[in-house]
């Protein structure tokens, strides 16, 4: 147990049971403080305090000689009743002072500062200035971004002349990263939407009698737009994330400076290897989900149409040309590059705190997957057009 | 300075897998005083910090703090132990999604239940007791110097008038004027609040100049406690080595 030491009624900082803070009104012109003034008793103080705020011009003792502990809190209290009340036209004395007191008093009066307001202007203006600052971040970082592209095109054509400078290693690495580990839940994912798809149509064919064009539907579905897509996807909430927060906490601990001081080129470094890899993997992971989404809407056709596998085969070849299966893989190497850009930009531009990471790397994945089915669309227009 | 003790530890041993750390360890830091806390790298001076303040659980020993064993606390027993303490962590450690001021007031809510315009008020005194401007109150750690944050890591361990400040390495990373300047102002504070500051440091300046003993870690034990004037006579190989060499005597040793 903490020793008592309560006898000398100074401020002693043990931890004894503290007096309640008390303020005494013995007349008109007397304050007596006392009790311990920390900073638990600070709110309740607070409220007391309110009433004696308004001075009537005449002296005013305030007594503190029975204080038995005074922290800043309490210190504060004190010298905002003493200023309210000269500010209201009292004399203000002080009285019962010790040594201790007056180094806290003086200290806190000598800090006693306003606390910035925040700046009232008219709300629409403030309306339309936010509208204006974000329209013109959006821009700059649309340029920001441009230039981003330009001179990942520079250093790629680099790489072209000079082979020797691909980083082989750091790529074969991140192709297993984006690629080969991503094959579980890509294919878990696609073959359950070929269940689905396969599924929902039986149930609306069957109404017409035409059951058997499920197959056109899945083949269709499946490998013009849904397992790339899907693929995509699934890669964009993986890479669109890892990329980011990869590249944001090296910013962060001055490694992409250290790799600049040493000659080392970032884009070449962390860029290249990681856009190849993904251009690399994206393909094959389009192929991966084609097949496991054909699997899905294969076996449910079987088990609700009952649809043999030889049948569905054959079917699949009648129902599309191999240009609908190109026509997904295409658009494989596009999305791989826009994710691999939006990531690695989102990662460079990570900077000052913790928090900017988790911003960068939510930012990075919603432009991936949103430019992704932008693209997509555009893609679709465009194969309509050409007539494929 | 009175001679109670209001840190303890006694036979502390601590480590990590099989690398001892501290091995029969004893101090006692007195009321009002300013210990620093010396060694060299990988001697032990952050374990034992850590140790006393909690975050790192000793094999063995004991550790009293204002009198409570502080491994044996329950919870609230615990945090009402961890109201009276401050501790400044190296960089500040200050929280990135907070202003200064919201940083200062996270205690505040933690452990009372103050009025925002109170609260705020405390925290403007804060911010100018460390020497602060105003307007870094609104201010995100981001924006601040490795000086200013310190300041502001500082104002944050005051926030509740403490009894014990805990230092980690306060002056490292200032350059020797903010270093100095630091060290003037623990002074100063000290002189204001009345705390017992227990501080972990390397520099031989502040040393010189704002504390009242030091103790020296080395061999898995402090090998020598005192003030300057007796480390000058300590005949311990690390601790003749630390406080005679080339640094210690341009810091006018």
């Amino acid at each position: 147990m903490v020793k008592a030491d309560e006898s000398t009624g100074t401020t002693t900082l043990n931890q004894t049971q503290p007096t309640p803070a008390w303020i005494k009104f013995n007349d008109d012109e007397k304050i007596a403080l006392g009790g311990s003034w920390t900073i638990g008793e600070a709110e309740r103080l607070d409220k007391e305090l309110v009433v004696i705020h308004d001075g009537d011009g005449s002296r005013i003792i305030i007594n503190i000689s029975e204080l038995e502990r005074l922290d800043t809190a309490g210190a504060w209290l004190i010298h905002r009743t003493r200023k309210a009340l000269e500010a209201a036209g009292a004399e203000v004395m002080l009285d019962g002072m010790n040594p201790e007191y007056e180094v806290l008093l003086n200290e806190v009066a000598a800090n006693d500062q306003s606390y910035p307001p925040l700046l009232h202007t008219n709300q629409l203006a403030e309306w339309i200035a936010r509208t204006g600052e974000v329209t013109l971040d959006t821009l700059r970082r649309a340029r920001d971004f441009i230039g981003f592209f330009g001179l990942i095109v520079l250093t790629l054509l680099r790489t072209v002349t000079h082979p020797t400078r691909l980083r082989l290693v750091p790529m074969i690495h991140h192709i297993e990263h984006v690629g080969l580990n991503a094959l579980p839940i890509v294919g878990l994912i696609s073959f359950l939407i070929g269940v689905v798809i396969a599924y929902q149509g039986a149930n609306q064919m069957k109404q017409f009698g035409a059951e058997v064009f499920v197959v056109n539907l899945i083949a269709v579905s499946i490998l013009r737009e849904i397992g790339i897509l899907l693929a995509a996807i699934v890669i964009a909430g993986r890479s669109g994330s890892a990329f980011p927060a990869h590249i944001g906490a090296m910013k962060e601990h001055e490694e992409i400076d250290a790799k600049r001081t040493l000659g080392l080129d970032p884009i070449e470094v962390l860029v290249l290897p990681r856009l190849l890899a993904l251009v690399l993997a994206m393909p094959l992971l389009a192929f991966f989900a084609d097949m496991m989404g054909l699997l899905g809407g294969g076996l449910m056709s079987w088990v609700v149409l009952d649809i043999k596998p030889d049948q569905f085969v054959e079917r699949l070849g009648n129902a599309v040309s191999l240009w609908s299966f190109w026509i997904g893989i295409i658009k494989a190497p596009f999305f791989a590059v826009i994710i691999a850009l939006v990531g690695c930009y989102e990662g460079f531009q990570v900077g000052g705190s913790a928090e900017s990471v988790g911003h960068m790397t939510s930012r990075s994945v919603v432009e991936a997957i949103f430019l992704v089915i932008v693209v997509d669309a555009a893609f679709s227009i465009f194969f309509q057009l050409v007539g494929v | 300075m009175s001679d109670e003790a209001v840190i303890r530890v006694k036979n502390l041993r601590t480590g990590f897998g099989d690398h001892v750390v501290h091995d029969g360890l004893n101090l006692e830091v007195l009321r009002g005083e300013v210990l620093g806390v010396v060694g060299g790298s990988g001697a032990g001076k952050s374990v034992l910090l850590h140790s006393i303040i909690g975050l790192q659980k000793p094999w063995a020993g004991s550790i009293e703090v204002l009198g409570q064993r502080v491994l044996d606390l329950e919870p609230p027993e615990r945090a009402a132990l961890e109201a009276r303490w401050g501790v400044l962590f190296q960089d500040g450690a200050l929280f990135s999604s907070l202003t200064v001021a919201q940083n200062i007031q996270v205690p505040l809510k933690e452990h009372l239940n103050l009025n925002q315009r109170l609260m705020d008020e405390i925290a403007m005194i804060k911010i100018g007791l460390v020497g602060l401007p105003p307007e870094s109150g609104r201010l995100y750690p981001a924006e601040l110097s490795g000086g200013m944050r310190k300041r502001a890591g500082l104002a944050r361990a005051l926030a509740l008038d403490p009894e014990i400040l805990f230092l980690d390495e306060p002056t490292s990373g200032l350059d020797p004027i903010g270093a100095a300047r630091f060290d003037a102002l623990i002074k100063r504070l000290r002189k204001t609040l009345g705390f017992t500051v227990f501080m972990v440091t390397h520099d031989l300046d502040s040393l010189n100049a704002i504390c009242d003993r030091i103790a020296v870690l080395a061999d898995k034990q402090v090998v020598a406690i005192g003030d300057m004037k007796q480390m000058l006579n300590e005949r311990h190989p690390w601790v003749v080595e630390y406080f005679h060499g080339p640094r210690a005597r341009s810091a006018g040793l």
